[in-house]
This record gives structure tokens, C-alpha cells and sequence, in this order.
């Protein structure tokens, strides 16, 4: 029986955003895998869940920076505060091992350092190639992601936390991408899937088609 | 170079360290901005949201206790911050749902021409959705926190969480087929 017929959300349908998001754990991302490569009325549901995280990814960074009158306006309500002795009443180590130990036990803790280690590798991996590429005067504007844009067409991307470095120059060199910006809080890139505007049935096609490979974890079209 | 932990930011600006009040900043300022702003639909009042938050930071530093992530806890501090305005100003919330409602149904050129692009019509549909809604959606997928750390920020339990994420893309489904947009449940 598939989604629809139930007149309640499955909790794997309530578990898409996350897992669009790339924020579930291992177990519950299998799950939803393994759901979605068996119903194809849940899969085409998800294709609205992409969409829907693309453009609010669009909504937010269109949205901007604040001013820089912030900063001030922060730091001058900091100066005006009378001088405050140490404030700290736990010992920092005892307060860090406590929080580390309320989080997981150790091998969760282990494995998500892992992962945490793979997605720096993958992060100076990719700064290393905008900082190239803007070298040779390709991007000028590799510090300012949020506001890359002009001719080509884009794509939202998040690569999985195991590939490594290796994998994604192979990925973006046999696909001839080109990553502009990012990552994002949620890890994502904005990566140039082509140099000029594609027809849309062009580039969902050519998102499909990436969205097989197995170092991308997310990818939606965006603006 | 390795990066300074939050937690360990935190302990220092405790110790009002000043230099590490400026690092967590630049690393929270314009999340938590587009955050705000998210909630509030007013850059001016979003800025001075965000100053505010980050002044509750470095007072309140020394009572973190680590229960949640740092993160968890500038949220919601932020999120605190940004209801707080909205109750201040329930009328101009009011009249924003109200002239989104108008435009629904007049459907001027700008929305004529918005519904040729799905992607667009999604934006405007995501932009009229609640302030309950609008937190929970950006939590999610822009600010990608886990089940967890949306319960945590917003103090409610995790199966909360999830149903209300249902219902505010439950809400996007309705105001899409306002707008012509026929998706399917929800």
C-alpha cells in the first residue's frame, strides 16, 4: 500500500525533509532509501521535498547579510556593560567531557567524528579548488557564495560524507562541473553544471542523472 | 588550521574574552540573522534582533551548562528574541497574512507571471506561511538541524517536531493549489 491510501503520514513520509536535508542518522537514512526505491508514489513525493529545500535555501540566502551596523550596535552594548569577572563556575574539561559523553555513546562518537573529519576533508578540498580556479581568474567571488550568479546553470549539491577528495575531482571533472560556492551551514554547494542556461527539461534530466551517481548525497536545481 | 570548538568559545567568552566573542559571531551572525529575519519579515528589526542575541550570549555564557548543542542554544535564544517582536507587533504580522490572502485572489500580474515558474510560486508560497511554520521549515531545511535539534530549539518533543514540519508542507500543498498548483497530498 502506498502513502496515499493511508489517511496518516508513514513515519518514513514525515522523515523526507530530514532526509533531504542530510541530517538523519545512518539506520533512519537507509530506511527511507530503501522506501524510496520501492514506492514510486513516496519517491515522486520527495522530488516536492527537494524543491521545497532548494527554494527556501534560495528564500534565506536571497535574504542577505546584516549591515555591519550589527556588529557595532553588538559590541557597543558589550562596551556600555559593566566589567564582568570570570564567569565560568564548571571547569571547561570536566564541562566538555560531560557534554561529549551526553551525547552518544563512544563508538557514535567515533563515527561521527569520522564523519565530521571526512566533510572537512571534502570542505578544503573544494576551497582548494575555488581558490584555484579563482587564481587563474575564473571566480572572483568564491568568499561570497550567497551571491554567485549570472549565466550557466546551477545546482544545489551536498556530496556524501564517505566520498572522498578523489572521488569528487573524479565526479566534477567527467561531469565538467564547476564548484562556485559553498558549503553552506547544511553542507551544500553551489556547483555550474553548464556554462549557459539550460532548457529546464535539459537540466532535470541532467539532475537525475547526477543524482545516480554514488558521491552525491543532495541535488536540486536552483537559480 | 584547526577550529576552535563552540564549546570552547563559549567557556572563554565567559572569561569575557572579547576576541572569542568575535570569532562565535562571525561563525552565528548571518544564520541566525536569516533566521530572525525569516521570522520577523523585517531586516531593520532582524539586525537589532541579532545584536541582541549575541549580547544574551556573552552575558549568559556562563551559565551554559552543555545539555544542548551551542548551536541549539543561539537559536533559541534567537527564536525567544524573534517571537518576542512578533507579539510586539501582532498587527503588522496580521496585515502581512492579510495582503498575502489579497493577493491570492487577485491574482495581479506579479503572481500571474510567478505561476508560469513552479520554483517561483513555491517561493511566494513559502514566504505566506506562518511564523510557526516559516521556523520550522527554515530549521529544517536551511539551517539543516536534526529532529532533535529542532525539539531542542524549539522546546517541544521530537514527534512534534516531525508532525508539524507535516503540516506546515501540508499548508505549502494547499497554498500551491491556490495558486494553481496541484501536487497531491499533502
Amino acid at each position: 500500500m502506498t502513502a496515499a491510501k493511508q489517511s496518516e503520514p508513514s513515519e518514513i513520509e514525515l522523515l523526507l525533509p530530514w532526509y533531504a536535508a542530510g541530517t538523519l542518522d545512518a539506520r533512519e537514512s537507509q530506511q527511507v532509501e530503501a522506501a524510496l526505491a520501492n514506492d514510486p508514489e513516496l519517491a515522486a513525493r520527495y522530488e516536492w521535498v527537494r524543491a521545497e529545500l532548494a527554494q527556501e535555501t534560495h528564500v534565506s540566502e536571497a535574504a542577505g547579510e546584516p549591515s555591519g551596523r550589527d556588529v557595532k550596535a553588538l559590541f557597543a552594548k558589550i562596551d556600555a556593560l559593566p566589567a564582568q569577572k570570570s564567569r565560568s563556575s564548571i571547569d571547561l574539561g570536566a564541562r566538555i567531557a560531560e557534554f561529549l559523553a551526553s551525547l552518544s555513546p563512544r563508538t557514535l562518537a567515533w563515527s561521527a567524528m569520522a564523519a565530521a573529519l571526512a566533510i572537512m576533508l571534502q570542505a578544503g578540498f573544494l576551497a582548494g579548488i575555488m581558490l584555484k580556479e579563482k587564481s587563474v581568474g575564473g571566480y572572483e567571488t568564491a568568499s561570497a557564495p550567497a551571491n554567485v550568479s549570472g549565466e550557466g546553470s546551477y545546482v544545489l549539491l551536498r556530496f556524501q560524507p564517505q566520498a572522498t577528495a578523489a572521488d569528487v575531482a573524479n565526479f566534477l571533472e567527467a561531469n565538467r562541473l564547476t564548484v562556485v560556492g559553498g558549503p553552506s551551514a547544511g553542507g551544500l554547494y553551489r556547483v555550474r553544471v553548464a556554462p549557459t542556461k539550460l532548457a529546464k527539461a535539459d537540466l532535470t534530466r541532467m539532475v537525475s542523472t547526477l543524482q545516480d551517481n554514488k558521491v552525491v548525497g543532495f541535488i536540486a536545481v536552483t537559480e | 588550521m584547526p577550529t576552535t570548538s563552540d564549546e570552547v568559545l563559549i567557556a572563554r567568552i565567559a572569561k569575557s574574552d572579547r576576541l572569542a566573542m568575535e570569532e562565535l559571531y562571525g561563525r552565528y551572525r548571518v544564520p541566525v540573522y536569516r533566521f530572525v529575519l525569516r521570522m520577523v519579515r523585517n531586516p531593520t528589526i532582524a539586525e537589532d534582533l541579532n545584536s541582541d542575541v549575541f549580547l544574551d550570549v556573552w552575558r549568559q555564557a556562563g551559565t551554559f551548562e552543555g545539555r544542548s548543542a551551542v548551536s541549539t542554544w543561539i537559536f533559541s535564544i534567537a527564536r525567544f528574541k524573534a517571537l518576542n517582536a512578533l507579539q510586539r507587533r501582532p498587527m503588522e504580522e496580521l496585515d502581512d497574512e492579510k495582503a498575502g490572502a489579497i493577493e491570492d485572489q487577485a491574482d495581479d500580474p506579479e503572481i500571474a507571471l510567478a505561476k508560469k515558474d513552479k520554483a517561483a510560486v513555491l517561493r511566494a508560497c513559502l514566504l505566506k506561511l506562518s511564523a510557526e511554520h516559516r521556523e520550522i521549515v527554515n530549521l529544517v531545511y536551511y539551517q539543516h538541524k536534526s529532529v532533535e535539534e529542532v525539539a531542542g530549539i524549539v522546546g517541544i518533543p521530537e514527534a512534534t517536531v516531525k508532525t508539524r514540519m507535516f503540516y506546515a508542507r501540508k499548508k505549502l500543498s494547499e497554498l500551491l493549489t491556490e495558486q494553481g498548483i496541484e501536487r497531491g497530498w499533502p
